[in-house]
């Protein structure tokens, strides 16, 4: 037995000892937070130690007491909407974009660059940018409107329930469209010229070559870029804490799950200011699962897709 | 390309690039002007040029602390990174059994799970370590999250390195060590590139992190030294936008200057996904 431990040891202590240090970060600051978490969302109690257990009552109460439930519902169909709104805009100009940057022409570098720049802005800053830019009385989107006399179309953007979420939403795909853009030009910088060459002379159109051709072989990456647009988006908090503050103004139609997650479990609700830790650590929890069940799918879906192929 | 390809391709370019920048552009010019000027003629260059709003920024809102304290944070996360996630993606490419297969897909779920949902503990972990309320908090949450994509990275770009080099090193005698050092490190720079890239976007722009474990004035990213300064400002425009630009434009100068490494790296580190 000790002997078998001696061996395994000097033929694989290196390589032990070389996972270690990455192993310790990855466990005590990232592994280890997340499943105590689900531990603390069993208790109750105010400020940095919950201590009484209370079982399932933070989820029984999120799906069923009113106090809870309108909030949680609530910032559940606004994150659904959130990233929507991104999966289906932001995706599909990433997809065109990357198409359009993937021929070869004069300039292609300079638009790349600028399609990109957004993104490596702190969200937080384009977001600010953004309120005063839709800024109802000073904003340049109104005052460029009443100046071309659409006076009847300029709107409190950010001060509308129903505008407001999807105004975020889409100044978000402004800034990360550049994402998508990216990756589906690298994964169509990756087909081979051959097989567009052979199509070209059989008289495809470029229309039937992008559908029939370039398309279902970016499969693969349109997996990734969903899979991607689903974890950043259902965990997305600088935009709505710059553009809504962290209550999602105006009346909650902006609140998602992580400002919901914040104002409960750790910067409390005013006016008390007190964080309800363990009911934060059940929201975290139910993130995580719905994060687990749509990966889950993903990678099932890709798996069949790799036996069909 | 036909004619009207090229002509639709250059349209539908040039006015998403117009979208993208026209923001950028009225907020670095906007920051120039006094505040009536800003509301009068929103787009053109300042008639009356004024630094009012950064002299004021600057003084009041301890921009340097903030910028020092950013780049302490976001360079020895990155170092770190870099240097923890190699070495362990060396092994976990070179070491073949079932631990280290294992080890391999734990990392890689990081991918797709945010450290954030962990932020309840890691406060409480904060707590305990008395790091809270000092950039030193933000040090190991970051090196944290940068080990999934780090070591999916390196440990493909290490899978396709010759296998006959480590074992010629190896017959000369040389540690497993030595090779890291001397052989891999070497060779893996242009994926440490992406990696640093990649990695150095997420830290340098983190504002929960900062926002959830510092108050004290003196530990405060730009993110969070931003974010309080533009609620004080927010209905004087002229150091409004002087904060963000103080905050935007190193790191657009930066992307500028690096831009084709930049995306190179994006690309590279895509395609190997």
């Amino acid at each position: 037995m000790i002997k078998n431990l001696k061996k395994y040891f000097s033929e694989n202590g290196i390589w032990l000892l070389f996972v270690m240090p990455a192993l310790l970060i990855y466990l005590v600051f990232m592994a280890a937070p997340l499943l105590d978490s689900m531990r603390l969302s069993f208790y109750t109690g105010k400020g940095y130690t919950p201590t009484e257990f209370v079982g399932f009552k933070n989820y029984v109460d999120l799906f069923t007491n009113p106090l809870w439930r309108e909030r949680f519902l609530g910032a559940l169909k606004n994150t659904i909407i959130f990233f929507s709104i991104h999966m289906i805009i932001q995706n599909s100009l990433g997809l065109f974009f990357a198409n359009l940057l993937s021929a070869e022409f004069k300039g292609r570098n300079f638009f790349r660059t600028v399609i990109f720049a957004p993104a490596t802005l702190s969200v937080l800053i384009t977001g600010f940018l953004w309120t005063l830019i839709l800024n109802p009385y000073w904003g340049a989107i109104n005052q460029s409107l009443k100046a071309i006399g659409l006076d009847s179309w300029a709107k409190p953007w950010l001060g509308d329930e129903h505008l407001a979420l999807p105004v975020i939403s889409l100044t978000s795909v402004w800034q990360w469209v550049g994402m998508p853009t990216v990756l589906f030009l690298a994964g169509l910088l990756g087909i081979s010229d051959e097989i567009l060459e052979a199509a070209r002379v059989d008289g495809a159109s470029n229309w039937h070559i992008f559908w029939k051709i370039k398309f279902p072989l970016l499969k693969p990456v349109i997996g990734v870029v969903a899979i991607l647009t689903f974890v950043d988006n259902f965990n997305a908090f600088d935009v709505i804490f710059a553009m809504a503050g962290a209550k999602g103004e105006p009346g909650y139609s902006t609140d998602l799950l992580a400002t919901f997650f914040y104002r409960t479990g750790i910067a409390g609700e005013h006016p008390a200011g007190i964080p309800n830790m363990g009911m934060g650590a059940a929201i975290a929890t139910l993130i995580f699962i719905i994060l687990m069940v749509g990966v889950l799918l993903w990678l099932y879906s890709s798996r069949k897709n790799e036996e069909l192929a | 390309m036909s004619r009207t390809q090229k002509f639709f391709t250059y349209l539908a370019l040039s006015i998403w690039s117009f979208i993208a920048i026209f923001p950028i552009w009225t907020l670095i010019v906007n920051s120039f002007k006094p505040q009536k000027e800003i509301f009068q003629n929103p787009f053109g260059l300042p008639q009356t040029f004024t630094l009012d709003g950064y002299k004021s920024v600057w003084l009041k809102g301890n921009f340097g602390t903030y910028f020092l304290n950013t780049i302490y944070v976001t360079v020895i996360s990155l170092a770190l990174i870099v240097f923890i996630g190699s070495l362990a993606a060396y092994a976990l490419a070179k070491w073949k059994s079932k631990a280290s297969a294992a080890l391999y897909v734990f990392f890689i779920a990081g991918l797709m799970i945010p450290i954030r949902l962990g932020t309840i503990d890691l406060v409480r972990i904060m707590q305990f370590l008395k790091l809270h309320d000092t950039i030193w908090s933000l040090i190991p949450v970051y090196v944290a999250m940068g080990m999934p994509i780090s070591i999916f990275i390196l440990t493909a770009f290490v899978q396709t390195l010759p296998k006959e080099m480590f074992d010629a090193a190896k017959v000369d005698g040389a540690s497993e060590w030595r090779i890291y050092l001397q052989i891999v490190v070497p060779l893996l720079r242009p994926a440490i590139a992406t990696v640093a890239i990649f990695n150095m976007m997420k830290i340098w722009n983190d504002f929960w992190f900062p926002l959830v474990f510092i108050r004290a004035e003196e530990s405060r990213t730009i993110s969070l030294g931003v974010s309080l300064l533009f609620g004080q400002y927010r209905t004087d425009w002229t150091r409004a936008l002087s904060t963000l630009s103080l905050a935007a434009v190193p790191i657009l100068i930066l992307y500028i200057l690096l831009s084709r490494e930049f995306i190179k790296g994006l690309t590279a580190g895509a395609v190997k996904g």
